[in-house]
């Protein structure tokens, strides 16, 4: 009932000076500024005045915003009539460095379209219980180095769910989930972004069902020095990741900046991870790419915490489609190698590994088992570019991987049996669409 | 002595409103409750127009801070107001207040000529007598903290034009301003007045329990000589935890030698690397310390960080995106122009300035001193 009220004062604000509700709804845009400032203001106080189960509804329509939204009370959804229906605007924005930033447990949005934020689109830090389903967050304008860095952003968060979602144009990450913990992220589409998909300092988090291309570097699981949590445990498993080409028009200094174009999955520095049943194709550097910190060209004493881990370990690589990709490698040196060894024509093997390996890990010699890179994958190559040796003993020794791990627990998310709307809360939201 | 020169400011601030020609004396701050806030100022009883001045009750005292934070060069008027017979218990790091402080703070700017603001840092023709004169000052808004049994409540109350009274906006407000620079140039900003919830943004210096706290009036903010004459005081300056002992809003101090104490940042008598870490510390701490909602980035700038890696020397960024400014450390020791921080506190672009609330211009005083200290500190990145 509560949700039905806020709903009609909602409708009421924005269109107020329209004459019919059918009529009304989409009709935001064209009624003019006084409109959009008198709808911001509602939502804003909505936002600020919410109460713990409160369902903020947004009609269909295009709405214009100028400041940055924030949600600071647990327990709130935020709803739209569908990520191409309900758009929040932001290309006038003067104040805020996100779009929409939540910071609230037991949170919900969905079906709405943030975009041309100046900043983040949706910004989620520190809250447990997030779902983020079916939004779209976009710049407009296409990929561009002056569109704001991540679409949506979840960090420090605890059992989250990224589902459904659409991002396309961030200047660093479309969907990055940082420092958090039991974390899914499936059914997505990032295109057009620097990095699409982005797990990073994070435990546990399984990457499903996602389609990456078009990007920088499609789905990267990354460690970060100088952060409270290191991450690892992250499964990525039955994504398309094809046709991530596009050059990298990050921030430089920015981590994914390091990022060639033509990244499929990347790990960088990230322990745990497993990359199984994936399509990967025709990612012109390399179609998986596993490295160290130092890869990144960042690493040094001075910037780097002393208990920092830059080695990716325990990393298994299986049953994956490969096809095409390592046609032109995004980097000088990479393309004399990948002519050298392969010739013109040639293109580099699917995995491309720095080789870099902790010494001081090494018994008789050798890396423990758990810590290897293991490939169990039909067809598939490896080229080793030897970074801690100057790249001198470069090679495409396969052998070498043979081995298995032990494979990572299913993340679960108590909420995530109730991810289909329940029949009594679809006939709520009918009831306030027809008042 | 001191007792009495200070029951003698009380004593004149009434007298000072009677004297003003009011039918009746002058109400008693009034604190009302959470959920039945007033929608204006006034009702507060806390700071008022009255006769041509932004007047201050009995028993709320001014008070200032050693570096503020900088918002688009808004001078700040702000009060502290204790039930009778209660007192805020000292802590070196957050006093904890009594249940009905109100703590508020007036943004205004002093009038220039045809509707413009000024820009200076001379606060002295703001005041007459025990408050603001209102035909030299704008004032743009003022932000009520009201303690409450569960904590504390921000509310934003924005001036009309008239400047007769301010209305409650928790949803914020932005008001085009034109700001008359010292070589008589007039420059047009945006000033946005923020909304309840990023009150929260800044004053919630711990992001999980997202409790608001003030910022100010802390020991280390606090501790410095004001002078209570251009409020209306009559026993001239004095150190202000001092002050706040004598008239009963402060208990439990240890001796003042003891009080930990953040320099003026443009008091060129202290040290570089204090002027510096006092700027930090107020424009940034709030959010950049452990428990803040930017430790997500691992930048701490309060002011007891001593790790030089996380205060951000030859620290690379983790999710600043265009904020990094196409640099590659936060600090890069020697030189400012490599530096991100740097190039956030000089940046005007919301997606990449720093702080990110709160202003909609560079504070150059505030931008040219990290940028010789950053000049100033010693050693490479490489």
């Amino acid at each position: 009932m509560k949700s039905s009220a806020k709903f009609g004062a909602l409708l009421l604000a924005v269109l107020a000076t329209a004459c019919s509700q059918k009529e009304e709804a989409g009709t935001a845009d064209s009624a003019g500024s006084a409109d959009a400032a008198a709808f911001q203001k509602q939502l804003l106080k909505q936002l600020i005045q919410a109460q713990p189960g409160d369902v903020i509804e947004i009609p269909e329509g295009r709405y214009t915003l100028n400041r940055s939204l924030s949600l600071n009370v647990d327990g709130v959804t935020i709803r739209g009539a569908g990520m191409d229906k309900t758009i929040l605007s932001f290309k006038d924005q003067i104040q805020g460095a996100e779009g929409l930033l939540v910071n609230a447990s037991d949170f919900t949005i969905e079906d709405l379209a943030i975009e041309d934020t100046i900043g983040d689109a949706l910004k989620v830090n520190e809250g447990k219980n997030i779902i983020i389903r079916d939004i779209r967050v976009e710049w407009t304008n296409g990929p561009a180095t002056e569109n704001g860095a991540y679409g949506i952003y979840p960090v420090q968060t605890e059992n989250t769910l990224v589902e459904g979602t659409v991002a396309i144009g961030a200047s660093d990450a479309g969907i990055y989930v940082g420092q958090s913990r039991n974390v899914i992220v499936r059914n997505n589409r990032a295109e057009f972004n620097v990095a699409g998909i982005e797990i990073e300092n994070t435990i546990g988090a399984d990457v499903y069902d996602n389609v990456a291309t078009n990007n920088t570097g499609g789905i990267l699981v990354f460690n970060m020095p100088n952060l409270p949590q290191p991450g690892h445990s992250t499964r990525v498993y039955n994504n398309k990741v094809f046709k991530n080409n596009y050059e990298n028009f990050g921030h430089e200094g920015t981590p994914v900046a390091a990022v060639p174009a033509g990244s499929g999955v990347v790990i960088n520095s990230n322990d745990f991870v497993e990359i199984f049943n994936n399509e990967i194709s025709d990612n012109d550097t390399a179609n998986v790419i596993v490295s160290s910190y130092f890869a990144a060209g960042y690493y040094s004493d001075k910037s780097t915490q002393e208990n920092f881990d830059p080695y990716p370990e325990g990393i298994y690589i299986y049953d994956n489609t490969f096809t095409g990709g390592g046609k032109s490698p995004d980097d000088l040196e990479l393309k004399a190698l990948k002519i050298a060894k392969f010739g013109l024509t040639g293109s580099l093997p699917d995995v491309l590994w720095d080789g870099a390996v902790d010494q001081a890990k090494m018994v008789d010699g050798k890396l423990p088992e758990n810590l290897k890179l293991c490939i169990q994958n039909e067809g598939v190559g490896i080229i080793n570019v030897d970074l801690q040796g100057g790249y001198k003993n470069i090679t495409t020794d396969i052998s070498k991987h043979s081995c298995s791990l032990k494979k990572l627990p299913q993340v679960v998310l108590d909420f995530d049996n109730k991810q289909e709307k329940p029949q009594e809360e679809q006939h709520a939201i009918n009831e306030v669409t027809d008042a | 002595m001191r007792k009495l020169a200070v029951s003698r400011w009380f004593g004149g601030a009434v007298l000072a409103l009677l004297l003003t020609g009011c039918d009746a004396p002058r109400e008693q701050v009034t604190v009302h409750e959470r959920s039945a806030v007033p929608d204006n100022l006034s009702q507060w009883h806390v700071v008022e127009a009255i006769d041509g001045k932004l007047s201050l009750n009995a028993r709320v005292v001014p008070y200032d801070l050693n570096t503020a934070l900088f918002t688009d060069y808004a001078h700040k008027l702000r009060t502290v107001w204790m039930p009778e017979g209660s007192s805020a218990r000292y802590g070196e790091a957050d006093f904890d207040y009594p249940v009905g402080t109100i703590i508020s703070k007036t943004f205004y700017y002093p009038l220039g000529e045809n509707g413009t603001v000024v820009r200076t840092d001379d606060y002295s023709g703001d005041f007459a007598g025990s408050g603001l004169d209102l035909s030299k000052v704008k004032l743009i808004e003022t932000r009520l903290l009201v303690k409450r049994i569960d904590g504390w409540q921000a509310l934003p109350y924005v001036w009309n034009d008239a400047q007769t009274d301010a209305v409650l906006e928790i949803a914020g407000d932005a008001k085009r301003l034109q700001l008359v620079n010292a070589n008589g140039s007039a420059e047009a900003f945006t000033y946005v007045v923020p909304d309840s919830n990023q009150c929260a943004g800044c004053h919630a210096d711990n992001h999980a329990q997202k409790a608001v706290r003030p910022i100010g009036p802390r020991a280390r903010h606090l501790n410095k000589v004001f002078d209570y004459r251009d409020s209306g005081v009559q026993d001239g300056a004095q150190n202000q935890l001092l002050f706040w002992q004598q008239v009963g809003y402060l208990t439990g101090m240890p001796d003042l030698a003891d009080v930990p104490r953040n320099v003026a940042y443009e008091d060129t008598s202290a040290s570089l690397e204090e002027r510096a870490r006092s700027y930090l510390d107020i424009n940034c701490g709030h959010c950049h310390n452990p428990s803040g909602p930017a430790d997500t980035s691992g930048l701490m700038l309060y002011v007891a960080e001593r790790d030089r890696r996380k205060l951000g020397v030859c620290k690379p960024p983790v999710a600043a995106g265009t904020g990094s400014g196409d640099r590659l450390f936060a600090i890069v020791p020697g030189s400012p122009d490599d530096s991100i921080l740097n190039f956030r506190v000089e940046s005007t672009d919301p997606g990449a300035m720093m702080p990110e609330l709160g202003r909609s211009l560079a504070h150059e005083e505030g931008a040219e001193l990290l940028k010789e200290w950053v000049a100033s500190l010693p050693g490479n990145c490489s």
